[in-house]
C-alpha cells in the first residue's frame, strides 16, 4: 500500500497558538465588544449544555446515541455568526452546537433528548434530528453524508427564488467518502449552486483516523479541485479565522453563486458517541494537549482578556449562567411529559395532518392491524 | 374528447402544472435537451426554458437529494427517474430524507416532491432495469405511491401528486406509454387514495394496479366469453393512500377475489390487500383469496419467458378459475 | 448539598456495569472531566469522567462490584461535608416513569388502543378437526341467515368445501327455518278478548336449549323413520301380575310399593334390544362412528314449561326393578327441578312416550349425539287377526324409531325394532 499523503494543515495550526492573524479581517473588525462577549457566551452555552447532557445520559434518561460537540464550538459559533437572513444551514448528527447557535432554546433541545413532547421535534427526532426551519436550520441528519445533497438543494432553491443567500452544509471528515457527498459536490459546481460544504475535521471518522480512511491530494478540501471548486483550510480553534474564511466563502456564494469546500480543523474531547470507549484509537495525551493548549473557548477567552473585552467576573458569571441554564433545561426535560400514544401517528403526512376540502388525499394512509 | 397516449397525458399534466405554478421544476436525466429518454417531457424545454426543465447528470442520489432539499423550501420538483430501478442508488434520499423529515422534525418540515418514471418489467432489459418498487416504498410511512394504468388516470394522478404537500412517487410503465385513451383538455385532478372500478361484474373481483389492470381487463373478457364468468376489475390507482372501501365493497358484492400485480409475490402490495380482505370481509369470502404475481425470481432477460414471468391474461384466467372452483 | 454519582449508562445497550477500578480516592478534589473509575460494559471497558466538580466524599462500591445502571457508586460534595446515605436517594427516575405515562395516555380517535391483553380473541375455537365443517365464511354466514345447516350439505367447492351456491341450492329446495326473530303480522282478535293476550313471551333457558338442540338435530342429522306394531297384551298382563305381587309383598305399606309403569318395561326392553343390536347404541363423530359399551338410557319427562331427558345409567346391567326405581327417582327430581346436568347428559339412546295422551304413533327428533330415538304410542284395543286367522280384540301399541342414517341403516334399525318387539311381546325374555 502506498504511503498516504500527509495532511496539509492551515498555516495558523502549524504554529503554537498566539494572536490571530485574522483579527483585523473586516468581518472581525466590525465586531463590537458586545458581539465578542456574545460569541463567548454562545460557545460557553454549547459547552455547558453538552456537559450537562453527559450527566443526563449517564442517568439513563437519554436513549440511543448522543454525539457531543465539546471541543468544536468555535466552528458553529464562527461560521454561523457571519450569516445573514437568507443564509441557511444543514448538518449531520453532531447537531446540538448549531442548534443553540441559531437560537434554539436549551429547554426544547434537552427535552428532545429525553424524548419529551416539549422537545424541538416533539420527541420524534432525538439527538441527531434537531430542526428549526424558522431559524433557517434544516437539521440534524442521521445518515453520514446524506444531508450534503439536501444542502445543495436548499441553496438551489434560494437561487431559484432569486434570493441572495447560501446554504452551509456541514459534515464530518468521515462523510467525505460517501457517494452522495461527491454527487452534491459535482452538482454544486456544475450548476453554480451557492452552497458551502463545511467539513468539520476532528481527525476521526468514529474510531478510524483520517489517515486510515481517506485518500486525498493533501487535504480533504482539496478534492474540490477535481470539481473546479474553491476550497480553503481553516483553523477551527481560532474563532477569528473561522469567521474570516467563512465570510469569504459566503461572499463567493452571494456574489458569484459559486460553491466552496471549507475544511475546518477541530477536535472532539469525547468519543464519537457516548457509547464509544474512546481509548482504542487515540492517545490520552493527544486529548490532553488539545484541551489544554488548543481549546477554542479558552483561546477566545484569552484573546478577549488580552483585548480587554472580558474580565474574570464576566467569565465567571457567563459560565455560571450557562450551567444554570443547562440545569434548568434538564429539570424542564425531567418534568415534561412524554408524547401521547396517539402522537405516534401524527406528523407523518402534511396532507393527513391538514386534511380538508383543499387537500386531495382520501383513503387509508395510516394502517392498523 | 381528445384521445391521448399515456405518455402525452403525463406530458399534459406536467405542462399544465408548470404553467400553473412557477415553483414546479421538472428535473432528471435527459428530460430537457434530449426531450426525455421516453419522450415524456418532449417539448417542455422549448416552452419553459432551462430554469424550469433541468437536465441532470447521471447522479440519482445527488439530484434527488437536491430536489428534496429544494422542496423543503417550497420548490415543487418533479424528478424523473429514467427507471425506478435507478432509485436504488438514491434510496437514502428517497426514504430517509424525503420520507422521514416531516416526522423527525415533529411536523415542522414537509417535502412536496414528486419522483416519477417507469417501474416495470416486460421490456426484455434484464433484472437491473425491471424493478417494481411500489411495495417497498409504500411500506414506509411518510411516502405516497401511485400507479396509474390509463392515460386519463395518469394525467389526473400526476396533477394531484404535484399539488400534494408530501413526497409522492409515481410509478409509470414503458409498455403503457403508447396506450391511448380519452383525456379531457380541462384541468382535473384525481385525488390520491381513490380506487376505480374499471369493469363491473358479479362473480369475481380482481384487484390490480398499474399495467396489471390492463392485463386483468383482458382476462376478464376471456373469462366472460369462454367461461361465462362476470368479473369486476378494481384499479387501486393509489397504493398509499389505499382505498380500502372500494376494494371491500367489491368483495362484498362478488365474494371471490383474485389479486393481480406485477410485483414479486413476497411482501408485495397484494400481501397487504389479502390481509385487509380477510380481516375486514372474512365472512364475505366464498373461496380463499387468489393471487397472480410475477414469478418469484429476478427478472429474466429472455423475452418469451419474461412474458410468462409477468402476469399475462392466460395466467390471470387460470388464477381466476382456481378462485372460482 | 452532595451529589450522588450512579453507575452510569455508558452505551445504548448497557444495563449492568462492572466497576473495574477506582482512579480516585475519597477526599480527592475533582474537576470536570477527571477520570473517576473504569467500568466494563457489555461493549467495552470505559472510563467514567466526572461531571460534577467537588470533593469525593465517599465511594459506595468496591472494585470488582457488578452494579445495575443507576446504582449509587460515589458521592461528591463540598470539602468536609458528610456523605449522604445512598439508600435515601430516590430510585432512578425516567425508567419507572415512562411506561406509567404511556399506559395512561389515551389513544385518540383513529388510533387503535393498545389492548390490555391479547390472546382472548385469538383463542382457537374448541373444535376438534374431525368436527370441522369445510365451508367458506360467506357460505356459513349465508347458511346461518337462511337456516340451512352447512354440515348437512355436501360441498361442491375444492376439497368438498361448502360454498355459497351449495347453500343457495339447499335453501331453495327446503323451506328455510327462520333462525332469527320473525315479525309475524297477525290481526288481534276481532272481539278484543281472544284466548290469550297477544304478547311476546321471553324464552326460558330450558326452552332455548330445547330450541337449539332440536334444531341442530333436525337440520344436521339425516333422520329416517321405521315403525312397527306390538302386541302389548302379554306385557300388560305381566305388569298387572307383578304390580299385584309387589303390593302384596309390601303389605300394609302397599301404597309405597313399587309400581311398574309400561314405560319401565319399555326402558328395560330397549336396553336388552340394544344389547342384541349394538349398532344402534352408537354416535356420529364426524370422521368416525363411536360405539358405546354401556347403554345409558334417556327418557323424556314432560314439564309444565318444557321437557327434560334424564338418563338411566348402565341400563344394560340393571334389572327391571332397578331400572324402574332409577326412572322414578329421576322423574321426581325432574318435576322438582332438581336434576343435575350430569343426570341429563351422556345418554346413548332415548325413549320418548306419548301413549298417556292417547297418541297412537309418532317419531321423535333424535337426541344428539344418540343414533336413534324410540317413540312409544298408546296401547289401543282394536281388532286384529290372530295366528289362527280369526279377528279378535287385540291390545296394540305402535312404536316408532327415528334413526341417524349416518350411523344406522334401515336394516340395523329394523333389526332393533324386531328385537324390541319380540321382548315386549314375550316379556319373560327380559328376565334372562
Amino acid at each position: 500500500m502506498a504511503k498516504p499523503i500527509a495532511l496539509t494543515h492551515p498555516e495558523s495550526l502549524k504554529r503554537p497558538p498566539g494572536p490571530s492573524a485574522f483579527a483585523k479581517d473586516p468581518v472581525n473588525a466590525a465586531l463590537t465588544k458586545a458581539d465578542k462577549v456574545k460569541l463567548y457566551t454562545q460557545m460557553a452555552r454549547i459547552r455547558h449544555f453538552e456537559q450537562r447532557c453527559i450527566r443526563t445520559y449517564q442517568q439513563g434518561k437519554i436513549g440511543g446515541f448522543l454525539h457531543l460537540y465539546v471541543g468544536q464550538e468555535a466552528i458553529a459559533a464562527g461560521t454561523l455568526s457571519v450569516l445573514g437572513k437568507d443564509d441557511h444551514l444543514i448538518t449531520g448528527y453532531r447537531d446540538h452546537g448549531h442548534a443553540l447557535m441559531v437560537g434554539m432554546d436549551m429547554n426544547s433541545c434537552m427535552a428532545e433528548l429525553q424524548g419529551k413532547v416539549t422537545g424541538c421535534s416533539k420527541g420524534k427526532g432525538g439527538s441527531m434530528h434537531y430542526f428549526a426551519p424558522d431559524k433557517n436550520y434544516w437539521g440534524g441528519h442521521g445518515i453520514v453524508g446524506g444531508q450534503a445533497p439536501l444542502g445543495a438543494g436548499i441553496a438551489y432553491a434560494l437561487k431559484y427564488k432569486g434570493l441572495k443567500g447560501c446554504c452551509l452544509a456541514y459534515m464530518g471528515d468521515g462523510a467525505v467518502n460517501q457517494g452522495a457527498v461527491h454527487e452534491a459536490y459535482n452538482l454544486a459546481a456544475l450548476w453554480d449552486i451557492p452552497v458551502i460544504f463545511v467539513i468539520e475535521n476532528n481527525g476521526y471518522s468514529m474510531g478510524t483516523s483520517q489517515e486510515r480512511s481517506s485518500a486525498h491530494p493533501g487535504s480533504l478540501a482539496q478534492r474540490a479541485e477535481g470539481y473546479g471548486m474553491d476550497w480553503d483550510l481553516v483553523n477551527g480553534h481560532d474563532l477569528y479565522e473561522v469567521r474570516a474564511k467563512t465570510a469569504a466563502a459566503v461572499k463567493r456564494a452571494h456574489e458569484k453563486s459559486r460553491p466552496t469546500i471549507l475544511e475546518i480543523f477541530t477536535y472532539r474531547y469525547f468519543g464519537h458517541s457516548m457509547a464509544d470507549p474512546d481509548k482504542t484509537y487515540r492517545d490520552k495525551d493527544e486529548i490532553k494537549d488539545y484541551r489544554e493548549n488548543k481549546d477554542p473557548i479558552k483561546l477566545w477567552e484569552k484573546t478577549l482578556l488580552d483585548e480587554g473585552v472580558l474580565d474574570a467576573a464576566t467569565i465567571a458569571s457567563v459560565n455560571e449562567a450557562a450551567m444554570d441554564e443547562a440545569d434548568k433545561a434538564a429539570a424542564f426535560a425531567d418534568e415534561s411529559p412524554y408524547p401521547e400514544v396517539s402522537d405516534i401517528t401524527k406528523d407523518i403526512y402534511w396532507e393527513e395532518d391538514n386534511r380538508g376540502p383543499a387537500t386531495n388525499s382520501r383513503g387509508t394512509i395510516i394502517f392498523g392491524d | 374528447m381528445p384521445v391521448l397516449s399515456y405518455r402525452e397525458a403525463i406530458r399534459a399534466a406536467l405542462r399544465e402544472e408548470l404553467r400553473r405554478d412557477e415553483n414546479v421544476v421538472v428535473m432528471g436525466e435527459e428530460v430537457a435537451q434530449f426531450n426525455g429518454a421516453y419522450k415524456v417531457t418532449e417539448g417542455l424545454l422549448k416552452e419553459f426554458g432551462p430554469k424550469r426543465v433541468v437536465d441532470t447528470p447521471i447522479s440519482e442520489a445527488g439530484f434527488i437529494g437536491v430536489g428534496i432539499g429544494a422542496s423543503m423550501l417550497g420548490i415543487r420538483p418533479v424528478m424523473e427517474l429514467m427507471f425506478w430501478s435507478f432509485s436504488y442508488v438514491a434510496f437514502d434520499q428517497i426514504v430517509n430524507n424525503a420520507g422521514n423529515i416531516r416526522y423527525m422534525s415533529g411536523g415542522l418540515i414537509n417535502c412536496p416532491i414528486v419522483i416519477r418514471g417507469p417501474a416495470n418489467g416486460g421490456t426484455n432489459v434484464g433484472a437491473t432495469h425491471s424493478h417494481t418498487p411500489e411495495a417497498i416504498l409504500a411500506s414506509h410511512p411518510g411516502i405516497k405511491v401511485v400507479c396509474p394504468a390509463t392515460p386519463y388516470d395518469a394525467k389526473g394522478l400526476m396533477k394531484a401528486a404535484i399539488r400534494d404537500n408530501d413526497p409522492v412517487y409515481v410509478m409509470e410503465n414503458t409498455i403503457l406509454y403508447n396506450d391511448k385513451g380519452e383525456v379531457p383538455d380541462e384541468d382535473y385532478v384525481i385525488p390520491l387514495g381513490v380506487a376505480d372500478v374499471k369493469r363491473e361484474g358479479t362473480d369475481l373481483t380482481i384487484v390490480a394496479h398499474g399495467r396489471a389492470v390492463i392485463t386483468s381487463l383482458k382476462a376478464a373478457e376471456i373469462l366472460e366469453r369462454d367461461h361465462g364468468v362476470s368479473v369486476e376489475v378494481v384499479d387501486l390507482r393509489s397504493i398509499r393512500p389505499l382505498d380500502e372501501e372500494t376494494v371491500l365493497a367489491s368483495v362484498r358484492k362478488t365474494h371471490r377475489v383474485l389479486l393481480v400485480e406485477e410485483n414479486k409475490p413476497f411482501c408485495g402490495v397484494d400481501a397487504q390487500l389479502a390481509y385487509l380482505i380477510q380481516a375486514k370481509a372474512f365472512d364475505d369470502l366464498d373461496a380463499p383469496i387468489g393471487r397472480v404475481s410475477s414469478i418469484d425470481a429476478p427478472q429474466i432477460y429472455s423475452k418469451p419467458l419474461e412474458d410468462i414471468q409477468i402476469p399475462n391474461p392466460d395466467r390471470v384466467v387460470e388464477g381466476a378459475l382456481k378462485v372460482l372452483a | 448539598m452532595a451529589d450522588i454519582i450512579d453507575m452510569p449508562k455508558l452505551s445504548d445497550t448497557m444495563t449492568v456495569g462492572t466497576l473495574v477500578k477506582w482512579n480516585v480516592k475519597e477526599g480527592d478534589t475533582l474537576a470536570f472531566g477527571d477520570i473517576l473509575c473504569e467500568v466494563e460494559t457489555d461493549k467495552a471497558t470505559m472510563e467514567v469522567q466526572n461531571t460534577i466538580p467537588g470533593v469525593l466524599l465517599k465511594t459506595y462500591a468496591a472494585a470488582g462490584a457488578q452494579l445495575p445502571v443507576g446504582a449509587p457508586i460515589a458521592a461528591i460534595g463540598k470539602k468536609g461535608e458528610a456523605a449522604p446515605d445512598p439508600a435515601a436517594k430516590k430510585a432512578p427516575a425516567a425508567k419507572a416513569e415512562a411506561p406509567a405515562k404511556a399506559e395512561k395516555a389515551k389513544p385518540a380517535a383513529g388510533v387503535p388502543a393498545i389492548p390490555e391483553s391479547t390472546g382472548v380473541s385469538c383463542a382457537p375455537q374448541a373444535l376438534a378437526s374431525g368436527d370441522r365443517v369445510a365451508a367458506s365464511p360467506y357460505a356459513k354466514r349465508m347458511a346461518a341467515k337462511a337456516g340451512v345447516n352447512v354440515a348437512a350439505l355436501s360441498g361442491t367447492g375444492p376439497g368438498g368445501r361448502v360454498v355459497a351456491n351449495d347453500v343457495l341450492a339447499a335453501a331453495s329446495s327446503t323451506p328455510a327455518a327462520p333462525a332469527g326473530p320473525v315479525n309475524v303480522a297477525v290481526t288481534p282478535p276481532a272481539d278484543g278478548k281472544g284466548i290469550q293476550p297477544d304478547a311476546d313471551v321471553a324464552v326460558s333457558g330450558m326452552r332455548q336449549t330445547i330450541a337449539r338442540r332440536l334444531l341442530e338435530s333436525k337440520v344436521t342429522v339425516p333422520h329416517f323413520y321405521l315403525e312397527t306394531e306390538v302386541d302389548a297384551a302379554p306385557l300388560l298382563a305381566l305388569r298387572e301380575t307383578l304390580n299385584k305381587r309387589l303390593a302384596e309383598a309390601a303389605g300394609k305399606d302397599a301404597k309405597d310399593a313399587l309400581k311398574l309403569s309400561v314405560n319401565d318395561f319399555i326402558l328395560k326392553a330397549s336396553a336388552e334390544a340394544l344389547r342384541r343390536v349394538p349398532a344402534v347404541n352408537a354416535s356420529w363423530a364426524g370422521t368416525s362412528i363411536r360405539t358405546h359399551g354401556a347403554v345409558h338410557l334417556a327418557f323424556g319427562v314432560a314439564l309444565e314449561d318444557g321437557l327434560v331427558t334424564p338418563v338411566v345409567r348402565d341400563a344394560q346391567a340393571k334389572s327391571l326393578r332397578e331400572v324402574a326405581l332409577d326412572a322414578k327417582a329421576l322423574i321426581a327430581k325432574a318435576r322438582s327441578k332438581k336434576l343435575t346436568p350430569a343426570e341429563m347428559s351422556g345418554s346413548t339412546f332415548t325413549v320418548t312416550n306419548l301413549g298417556m295422551y292417547g297418541v297412537t304413533g309418532f317419531f321423535g327428533i333424535i337426541n344428539v349425539p344418540n343414533a336413534a330415538i324410540l317413540s312409544v304410542g298408546a296401547t289401543v284395543a282394536k281388532p286384529v287377526v290372530d295366528a289362527q286367522g280369526r279377528i279378535v280384540v287385540g291390545q296394540r301399541m305402535v312404536i316408532g324409531l327415528s334413526g341417524d342414517h349416518r350411523v344406522v341403516d334401515g336394516a340395523n334399525g329394523a333389526q332393533f325394532l324386531q328385537a324390541l318387539k319380540q321382548l315386549l311381546e314375550e316379556p319373560a325374555l327380559m328376565m334372562l
